[in-house]
């Protein structure tokens, strides 16, 4: 699976979403409709599936579906 | 001088909406049926494996769907399964009593709903995550989930009623202390309907190896429907339940004028506190004695108006034994001519949601003029030697009945119902 597929699986198994939800310009607090606890529980869910840590200042910084893959294909490229 | 006052009166309160959830059945008359067939509602625990466990039995709901009664799927998934089935029965007695909570009313709809124990099973499975793979993985949602008020909190957030918004937490008397407390409640006129009751899921493997490790269940695994035996000779603990009750109470003023479907009157209400010991009770119940005296004279009536008990009745030897004698104590010939029975014979003892669930069965007694049975009565025991209404319901002109609940920490709770015409 690419990161884009195993990211919105996440995103449609924690917000209880269809797929055609998750565009790449979708926003998660506006858009997806996540509070506050969903967008972390996402944050956990993303740790979990690419083993890596998302620190507290990265999280503010992604909110689009497309920022989170290209975020997660930055990290894994590190 | 003062301004002089008029003597205050307290409102009359009503039920007018009954909701439950219970492995008895889908809805309250469904569970009603089961309990005046003399039904039971235990069966192996399929869960976890119980292996090595002293019991391996409980009343468990098998099959439970939480989507119906959340907006999503992500609402009912963060949430612990006892604040799922305080939602359920919730939304059932709502609809139960015809009540539409709307933008004028909502300050004025309270939410008391309780639970014994709260989230255990998500503790459970957090601790386990915690352990396995460190802090870093524990959901947000964790905390929330937990939280023994969340059933209060819960019901207002799908209702949408914002009146008095609390819960008590008593143990196995949870139930009967937030019926109580919302009847105080709208006596007071601090609100105008409350919706209320507990709900308990534990059927988890700490609970059960705690309540084991207490001795206080049954360990009668081969003879499951039979294992709870409240008052007969050979019981040896009870059985644990899991499940929801709760109640919609109204001023009988507002409920005679929106022409509701009247339950019962909740006319008295008591407490009282062992001051003894942290699981058992004393041996002469005088816990259950000032409980049961002071609802009697909170309703204001003389003890032989009483017709029937709906008694906490566990199954345990103590329990049952002392709540006997409490009854003698209170009553003194008239024990002997009201009908006691203990429905946990039946749904098993669903801890905290216990005395709610117990409410709904009092106030169909009163509706359809029938006691539920306490079956599997085979063995009279000396000390317990009064009326239980054994293995078959009875048809009865049951005008004033009372239901018992007594809790860990020895908490003692008591109502009283009545039929109103």
């Amino acid at each position: 699976m690419t990161t884009t597929e195993r990211v919105r699986k996440i995103l449609i198994d924690k917000l209880d979403i269809s797929e055609e939800q998750v565009v790449p310009n979708a926003t998660i607090t506006g858009d997806l409709k996540a509070d506050s606890l969903d967008k972390m529980d996402i944050m956990m869910g993303l740790q979990e599936e690419f083993d890596i840590n998302i620190p507290d200042n990265d999280v503010d910084q992604i909110n689009t579906v497309q920022q989170i893959v290209d975020y997660i294909d930055t990290r894994l490229n590190a | 001088m003062p301004e002089r006052r008029e003597p205050f009166q307290p409102r009359r309160v009503v039920i007018t909406g009954i909701g439950a959830v219970t492995s008895m059945g889908a809805n309250v008359e469904a569970i009603w049926k089961g309990c005046l067939s003399g039904c039971s509602g235990i069966s192996p625990i399929t869960s976890f494996d119980t292996s090595g466990y002293p019991t391996r039995i409980a009343a468990e709901i098998k099959e439970w769907d939480p989507t119906p009664y959340f907006e999503s799927r992500k609402d009912s998934k963060r949430v612990d399964k006892f604040v799922q089935f305080a939602v359920a029965a919730a939304r059932m007695a709502l609809q139960d009593a015809g009540l539409t909570i709307t933008e004028e009313n909502r300050d004025r709809v309270g939410v008391f709903v309780g639970s014994g124990i709260g989230g255990l099973a998500t503790i459970e499975e957090y601790h386990k995550v915690l352990l396995d793979s460190g802090p870093g993985r524990i959901s947000p949602f964790l905390i929330p989930a937990i939280l023994c008020n969340m059933g209060a909190g819960m019901v207002s957030i799908v209702t949408g009623a914002r009146g008095p918004n609390s819960c008590t937490s008593t143990a196995c008397t949870t139930g009967i202390n937030n019926i109580g407390d919302a009847v105080e409640v709208i006596r007071s006129g601090r609100a105008d309907v409350m919706i209320a009751g507990g709900s308990e899921a534990c059927i988890t493997p700490l609970g059960i190896a705690g309540f084991c490790a207490a001795k206080a269940m049954t360990t009668k695994n081969d003879d499951i429907e039979r294992a709870s035996r409240p008052f007969d000779l050979n019981r040896d603990g009870f059985v644990m339940g899991e499940g929801a009750g709760i109640v919609t109470l109204e001023t009988l003023e507002a409920a005679q004028t929106r022409g509701a479907n009247i339950y019962a009157e909740v006319t008295g209400y008591g407490m009282s506190g062992d001051a003894y010991h942290i699981t058992s009770p004393p041996a002469d119940g005088n816990g259950a004695i000032r409980s049961m005296k002071a609802a009697i004279e909170d309703a204001g009536i003389p003890p032989e108006q009483v017709d029937y008990i709906n008694a906490h009745g566990t199954s345990t030897q103590v329990n049952d034994r002392a709540e006997t004698a409490a009854i003698k104590s209170v009553f003194g010939d008239h024990a002997y001519h009201l009908a006691v029975s203990s429905t946990k014979s039946m749904t098993a003892h669903l801890l905290g949601a216990s005395g709610a669930l117990e409410t709904i069965f009092c106030a169909l007694a009163l509706r359809d003029g029938i006691i539920p049975p306490t079956i599997n009565y085979e063995t009279p025991d000396p000390n317990c030697d009064l009326d239980y209404v054994p293995n078959c319901s009875r048809r009865a002109d049951v005008q004033t009945v009372m239901t018992n609940s007594f809790g860990f920490g020895g908490h003692n709770g008591t109502l009283i119902f009545s039929k109103v015409y």
